[in-house]
């Protein structure tokens, strides 16, 4: 007979194992309301919505979380391009260097953030190229390509290479093909790759840190306060408000994947 | 092919190239291939050998100039005592880190390929992918405010009447510090809380394969728990053990902000990349150290490759 209850101390160690992922975070979350302004101290004293109205007048937050969002918006279109061709490629056909394709792609998550970003900063000073808003595109949208092209390939395997033989024998070009039954059987995938993108982009700093220069995106901004605290409960708010950008996009993968064999997010 | 497409109704502008690329899908992989490969082959492959190059340059210690003379004077500067004591608490910081890891993870793993449906399956799911996605830095942060001395840490010790064992526990050299936060463990459970993720989920794709009916036959034949899970699960979930610890291992490994925020002040390659290229402007010793864990990485991915982790992934 199968056993289906799980013995106790399993339910416990898997539980606090989950309490212990989660607590960290929704503690940060209350400590935003603390009335405290100069240390940790714990139980906060009282409760206070002041830092938030704190927050929202600092226009050096406004300028940051404007730079994060740009830099994500635009690193996710250059993602979803080249992801989706990559995947296109790869998945459809076999050829020489192929595994040399997919290493490649994964290569830039793979190997230690730092060394993608003083790579980048070794070659932009090689080349005498200036810190700006592209350069920080270019280091995002390069470990991005992954993510997208992780969720496409798997898609694109799902979708019957007869589909589209259907479709040009009835007379479509490639790009009546595309339009018509490529991306609408594709759709999902790619927007959950592009969200999960988004999330990967905007919440970046140890590469951006190489490629930014004088520019502060919002982690950026939530590093320089780690390390020289100015307003300790701003920061509080902000890395609230941090979170909950980056978990809409990943429920909203989520969603958009569950039920099919490959579910988006299972890997960054 | 053509014969069908002869008898097919107009074609709007553009039926000649999509005849071309029919003919000749080498052509259409070319055009889908090019431009990820262009991109990735010169902006990522470029960097890194713009980086491998620099460090095979060397600085003049006192004029403070880079000398663009391939030389490997720079990598012998890794052997100084300093620079192999930062590589060696690295390494011992990354496996100490990973065991950790696979303790944590195990359980969590295991109930959730085995026991967890329907519902609770799916809240497992996203109780992992959740803090997996949420922000590093917030992540961090939360740990400098949970083990600050008047932290929530503290507090639940003092609570207790554990103070006392805090403390003695602060004052033991090599592992405590002034307060948790400035403590080489406080950098190791962050290391560990930010990581765990990572390490669970390979761990329960792989623990996902192994048929309920494996584990049953293993006690029916007599084997005690801990024999089942020495014979039979462990094998089993070694792949995904090995690739959840390519990226505990690698991720660790170049890490320069959590020794930062929470620790002593002793010094990471990651950190030591960073601030050699930084404030110390040795652009060719801080590329030398970023050598080390490409090559340390390298020699972790074969030996992964070789036991079939990959295939966990």
């Amino acid at each position: 007979m199968r056993s289906e209850r799980a013995p106790l101390w399993l339910k416990v160690l898997a539980g606090g194992g989950l309490l212990f992922l989660h607590g960290p975070i929704l503690i940060v979350f209350l400590y935003a309301f603390s009335t405290e302004s100069k240390s940790f101290v714990w139980p906060p004293p009282g409760l206070t919505l002041h830092w938030f109205a704190r927050a929202w007048a600092r226009p050096d937050i406004w300028e940051a979380l404007g730079l994060s969002l740009r830099v994500a918006l635009m690193a996710t279109a250059v993602a979803l391009v080249l992801g989706t061709l990559c995947a296109a490629a790869v998945a459809r056909t076999r050829f020489f260097g192929r595994e040399a394709v997919s290493l490649l792609v994964v290569l830039p998550i793979a190997l230690p953030g730092i060394i993608t970003g003083i790579a980048l900063r070794s070659a932009f000073s090689l080349g005498d190229i200036p810190y700006s808003f592209w350069t920080i595109v270019l280091g995002h949208a390069t470990f991005c390509i992954v993510v997208v092209y992780n969720n496409a390939v798997a898609r694109f395997r799902r979708v019957s290479g007869n589909l589209i033989e259907a479709s040009m024998d009835l007379g479509a070009t490639y790009w009546q093909t595309l339009r018509f039954v490529i991306l609408p059987n594709i759709a999902t995938a790619l927007l959950a790759g592009g969200m999960l993108a988004f999330a990967l982009s905007f919440d970046e700093v140890i590469v951006t840190t190489f490629t930014a220069g004088q520019q502060a995106t919002l982690p950026i901004w939530m590093l320089e306060e780690l390390v020289r605290p100015r307003e300790r409960p701003v920061t509080n708010v902000v890395a609230l408000v941090v979170v909950l950008v980056t978990l809409l996009p990943i429920l909203g993968a989520y969603r958009l994947t569950r039920g099919t064999d490959t579910v988006a997010g299972s890997g960054k | 092919m053509t014969a069908v497409a002869e008898g097919a109704p107009v074609r709007e502008a553009g039926g000649g190239l999509s005849d071309t690329l029919w003919r000749r899908p080498r052509l259409l992989l070319l055009l889908l291939l090019a431009p990820p490969l262009l991109w990735l082959g010169i902006i990522y492959l470029g960097s890194l050998f713009a980086l491998l190059a620099q460090s095979f340059f060397s600085i003049d210690e006192f004029s403070g100039v880079i000398d663009r003379t391939p030389t490997l004077k720079t990598y012998g500067e890794l052997l100084r005592p300093a620079n192999l004591d930062i590589i060696w608490r690295t390494l011992a910081m990354s496996a100490a880190v990973t065991v950790a890891s696979v303790g944590v993870a195990f359980p969590i793993a295991y109930y959730a390929a085995r026991y967890a449906r329907g519902r609770w399956k799916a809240l497992f799911y996203l109780g992992v992918m959740l803090p997996l996605w949420s922000s590093y830095l917030v992540k961090v942060y939360a740990w400098k405010l949970i083990l600050a001395k008047e932290g929530i840490l503290g507090w639940a010790f003092e609570g207790v009447g554990l103070g006392w064992l805090l403390d003695a526990f602060l004052s033991v050299p090599g592992i405590g510090g002034n307060s948790l936060s400035v403590s080489p463990t406080g950098t190791f459970i962050v290391f560990v809380y930010v990581w765990l993720p990572y390490m669970i989920l390979p761990i329960q794709a792989a623990l996902e394969r192994v048929p309920g009916s494996l584990v049953e036959a293993s006690g029916d034949l007599g084997a005690s728990p801990a024999q089942t899970f020495r014979h039979v699960l462990w094998p089993l979930a070694l792949p995904g053990v090995v690739a959840g610890s390519i990226f505990t291992f690698s991720l660790t490994l170049g890490d320069y902000i959590i020794p930062q925020i929470v620790g002593t002040s002793a010094r990471f390659i990651g950190l030591a990349v960073y601030q050699y290229q930084g404030t110390a402007g040795n652009v060719p010793l801080a590329a030398a150290f970023a050598v080390v864990p490409i090559v340390v990485m390298g020699i972790y991915l074969w030996i992964a490759k070789r036991m079939g982790a990959f295939d966990a992934l």
